[in-house]
């Protein structure tokens, strides 16, 4: 069986509720998780978790596929959940997917 | 293959194929040889570390900041966990290896684990060394040494007031100014006549006591402990001349003892310490031993950096199948500087008379300064600085090459005592010379950092390099660096807005007036930024720059703000948010009082505090109540999170004081109402106090007014925080108007001239006093012209608050969505 497989496929917003540049934060039965949307439309979901402090994530200023968190800037990229040089750690990403209008992501 | 067969065939092939490398000690020395190895060769050793203290690496050089309240536990970690797990390194923290079977080649862990290995590494560090005197065994009587130390420090500090340091060495005295720091009365016990006799002379441990006298530490020298009094817990010590002292706390700061019962039981050569050879091999074969736990021509090294270069040779040898290629450990020079704030001293090398040296010495007693070069066959052996520790780099880098002195006169020496201008010691320096000793980085390493990476701070020297990160002794040199390769004074030359770009501020704000531009994306764009979407240093900038260019015209950018400005509240590092609601000149009434009572106990507001600006934080507010509660509270918003006019703080004044003599409070109310919601450069804060006594403290605000006989005085620049700095007198002036006005065109000229994150402190003195008098006292057109444009800024400004709490549709940023998973 593969990975995806085992894992739940979760409605968390509805596209026209995110905008580009402004996270949005999903609670999805006690993980706090961040959505993105880009400009092509696709989205992100991370951890909205700081792997530094805890920093909230969909809170941060985005520029591109990166986020600067707002407690004490580190950059994060979200598209693959590393954290940016010269700082050094990840956050957990989720897989996306979107039907027409609908967003999924899936969990564990 | 299927998933599993696929991991557990990588899992074989680790633990077959690769070489097994165990570390017994996750310290400084042994997880530097670690990086060591996995920058000549990351795939080369599976690699297991165990640690004793439950706790990553960490610097524990920098204990001494934590006790002194400069850092925290988790500002000291080297390695975090994700370190460890990146590089694939076991790691088992808080659980010792308690035998090691050389035979076999396996390591047995407290816990009962078992690691066998290929090459072991020791690096066990050392243990406090304490007297084993009657009663050392109660409790209050501990080392300096690692975290629970500090911890123990730090917790009895908070119950208790006396504290004994024994020892009057180096760690001796960097505990007992941590101890004061904590509040506690500190004596300190040494038992020779002068303190740190082994790194100082005479004359220089007789200064260092006046010195550290004058901080409050007592001294008591000469003297030797009998024991240790009390009955459970510590209660006083008695000295061997029958005299005694009361204390709650004893802190033995008197050596440290190589840690090496175990490699004694494993059957290591040890006499000090381990004894190894050049390339940190024991008498046994597979088995090294680098760090404080290693002897290594007869010296064990109690100092860092010269166990980071043995950490480097023990890396080479081991990742090198041809021995004889590489040169091995020469042993290392060593010196030693006092991280105790306010006292300069340095010690290297031979610093005793003998009858082959020969000394210079000079003792300037009114500055408190002595020096002491210590010279033997025209070559520098040694020096003692205390006072000012300017020369010490020059010295050391003499000591290390070699230097024959005879063609230098005595004076060239000690150079900073000649007047002239000091050039710095950097530029004497090889290329080779190391500029962090600590972390063994040489000068030609950061000059080519900064050149190939465009550096132009130390601290980005620092995460670039590690320059400068473990006991940060090195950052004066680093900044000189800095202004030497890139040719300008470190803060004077023109920054570049951010690391996206070329263009310095005032480039950009020409731009953006001279091509009429009116987004960010478009600014990035026309400028050619190197990421097409900028940062969080440019992008609140730029954003800010357009409005402050065309307030009318150029709409705002909520995606270009931090989230303080977006949210309209302050984020707490718990992701909460704070409130604070205006209060004009810092009054108040009961209706408000109820109210902000009343949304305290609805939203179960943990925090309630007073501001220093005169007003109430609400503290701990979760982001989708924020609307609802600036609803319930029906008060403006304080814009206690922005880069605008903060507060004006105002004393009593005539109203009520006996001393009054002018209205502070209407003065202050009416600048607050005149100037809320204006964005400036950085935060604004204001003060009006009603006579010189200045209650509302107006020397230390951006703007602070001081009421004097028939009329008023305006001080600029003023700060109280990070750089703190007393206001310039601007001007002094009869009317309530000319002080608005006035204030009005400072503003202005502030909003058009400084740059981003600029505060006034900074912007008065790069611009200078003179140069504003000149725009906004004496040119009156210039003046009438600034006040216009504030007036056309200031017709913009609204309550943000308000705005949102009748907007749905802005409100949905608030909002937090909950899904449940239905399993
Ligand atoms: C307060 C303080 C201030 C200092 N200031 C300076 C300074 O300004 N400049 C300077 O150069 N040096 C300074 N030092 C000295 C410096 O910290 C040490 O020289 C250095 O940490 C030694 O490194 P190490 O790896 O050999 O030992 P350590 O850092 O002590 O690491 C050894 C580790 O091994 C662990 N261990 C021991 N036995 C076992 C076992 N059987 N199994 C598993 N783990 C084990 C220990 O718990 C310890 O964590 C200072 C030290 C202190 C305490
Ligand atoms: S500054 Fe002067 S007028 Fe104002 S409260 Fe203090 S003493 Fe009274
Ligand atoms: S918590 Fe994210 S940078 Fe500190």
């Amino acid at each position: 069986m593969s990975k995806v497989d085992q894992l739940k496929r979760v409605e968390v917003a509805a596209l026209q509720d995110l905008s580009v540049g402004i996270g949005k934060r999903v609670n999805v039965s006690g993980e706090e998780i961040a959505l993105f949307k880009q400009k092509g439309g696709t989205v992100s979901a991370i951890q909205n978790s700081c792997p530094h402090k805890g920093g909230p994530l969909s809170e941060g200023i985005v520029s591109g596929e990166h986020v600067f968190c707002p407690l004490h800037d580190w950059k994060i990229n979200m598209k693959d959940g590393q954290v940016q040089a010269p700082d050094v750690g990840c956050v957990k990403k989720y897989e996306v997917e979107i039907v027409g209008e609908k967003v999924y992501i899936f969990v564990d | 293959m299927g998933y599993l067969q696929k991991k557990v065939k990588e899992i074989k092939e680790r633990w077959t194929v690769t070489e097994k490398l165990v570390l017994i000690g996750n310290g400084m020395a042994g997880i530097r040889t670690v990086e060591e190895i996995l920058k000549k060769d990351a795939s080369r050793f599976q690699i297991t570390v165990f640690g004793e203290e439950p706790h990553p690496n960490y610097n524990r050089i920098m204990l001494s900041s934590v006790l002194q309240g400069d850092s925290t536990v988790d500002d000291i970690v080297l390695n975090d966990y994700n370190w460890y797990e990146e590089n694939h390194i076991e790691l088992l923290t808080g659980d010792p290896i308690v035998k090691v079977d050389a035979e076999k080649q396996v390591v047995y862990s407290q816990n009962g684990l078992e690691r066998s290995y290929d090459k072991l590494i020791f690096a066990t560090g050392s243990n406090a060394f304490m007297l084993p005197l009657p009663g050392a065994d109660k409790e209050g009587v501990i080392a300096f040494r690692n975290i629970k130390d500090c911890e123990t420090m730090i917790e009895t500090s908070k119950k208790h007031k006396k504290a004994v340091v024994i020892g009057g060495g180096l760690l001796g005295l960097e505990a007992a100014r941590g101890l004061l720091n904590l509040n506690m009365e500190v004596d300190v016990i040494h038992i020779a006549d002068f303190l740190m006799e082994r790194q100082l002379d005479e004359q220089a441990g007789k200064m260092l006591k006046t010195e550290l006298e004058a901080q409050g530490m007592r001294f008591h020298l000469k003297k030797n402990t009998k024991q240790i009094l009390g009955k459970d817990r510590v209660q006083g010590i008695e000295f061997t001349d029958g005299t005694s002292l009361e204390t709650d706390l004893v802190v033995m700061a008197v050596g440290i003892k190589p840690n090496i019962a175990l490699a004694q039981e494993a059957g290591l050569t040890t006499e000090r310490a381990i004894v190894v050879d050049d390339f940190m091999q024991t008498n046994v074969n597979q088995i090294y031993a680098v760090g404080e736990c290693a002897q290594h021509r007869g010296i064990a090294y109690g100092l860092v950096a010269p166990l980071y270069e043995q950490g480097k040779v023990l890396a080479a040898h081991i990742c090198s199948e041809n021995e004889s290629l590489e040169h091995g450990y020469q042993g290392s020079l060593v010196y030693t500087q006092l991280k105790v704030s306010g006292v300069n001293v340095f010690s290297a090398g031979h610093f005793q008379d003998s009858k082959e040296t020969k000394a210079i010495r000079v003792h300037d007693e009114f500055e408190g300064i002595y020096k002491k070069v210590v010279v033997q066959d025209n070559k520098v052996v040694g020096a003692v600085l205390f006072g000012d520790t300017s020369d010490s780099t020059r010295l050391l880098s003499m000591m290390r090459n070699g230097d024959d002195i005879s063609a230098m006169s005595k004076v060239a020496l000690l150079p900073s005592e000649s007047g002239e201008a000091q050039v710095s010691p950097v530029v004497a320096m090889a290329d080779g010379d190391n500029v962090c000793d600590c972390n063994g980085i040489s000068k030609g390493a950061i000059c080519s950092a900064i050149t190939e990476n465009g550096l132009t701070t130390v601290e980005e020297v620092k995460q670039c390099t590690t320059a400068g990160r473990s006991c940060g002794g090195c950052k004066p040199l680093i900044a000189d660096l800095l202004t030497l390769t890139t040719g300008e004074e470190v803060g004077n030359m023109p920054e570049p807005l951010c690391g996206c770009t070329e263009y310095t501020h005032e480039e950009v704000v020409a731009e953006i007036r001279e091509l009429g531009l009116s987004h960010p994306r478009e600014v990035m764009n026309v400028l050619g930024w190197e990421s097409d979407e900028g940062c969080s240093k440019c992008r609140p900038a730029i954003n800010y720059y357009l409005k402050m260019v065309d307030p009318i015209k150029n709409a705002d950018d909520p995606t270009s703000r931090f989230i303080n400005e977006r949210a309209h509240a302050n984020i707490n590092h718990n992701g909460t948010f704070t409130v604070v609601p205006r209060m004009y000149g810092g009054v108040t009434d009961s209706g408000q009082l109820r109210k902000i009572a009343d949304v305290a106990d609805k939203y179960n507001v943990p925090l309630l505090k007073i501001t220093g600006g005169q007003r109430i934080d609400l503290f701990g507010v979760e982001k989708e109540d924020l609307p609802n509660v600036w609803s319930d509270l029906g008060m403006r918003s304080g814009s206690a999170y922005a880069k605008a006019l903060r507060t004006v703080k105002t004393c009593v004044g005539e109203q009520f004081c006996r001393f009054g003599t002018q209205d502070s409070i209407g003065l202050g109310v009416e600048l607050e109402k005149k100037f809320e919601y204006i964005n400036t450069p950085h935060k604004v804060k204001m003060a009006v106090s009603a006579c010189p006594r200045n209650c509302a403290e107006s020397g230390i605000k951006d703007f602070g007014v001081v009421g004097v006989d028939g009329g008023w005085e305006l001080y600029v620049g003023g700060n109280g925080g990070v750089d703190l700095r007393g206001g310039d007198l601007f001007c002094k002036v009869k009317t309530k108007e000319e002080i608005i006005d006035t204030i009005s065109a400072f503003m202005q000229y502030y909003r058009e001239n400084a740059r981003y994150l600029e505060r006034t402190s900074h912007f008065v003195e790069r611009v200078g006093l003179d140069q504003m008098k000149q725009v906004i006292l004496e040119d009156e057109e210039g003046r009438k012209s600034l006040i216009n444009r504030m007036e056309i800024a200031l017709s913009t400004g609204k309550d943000p608050w308000k705005e949102i709490v009748e907007n749905e549709e802005l409100q949905k940023e608030f909002k937090k969505k909950q899904v449940e998973v239905l399993s």
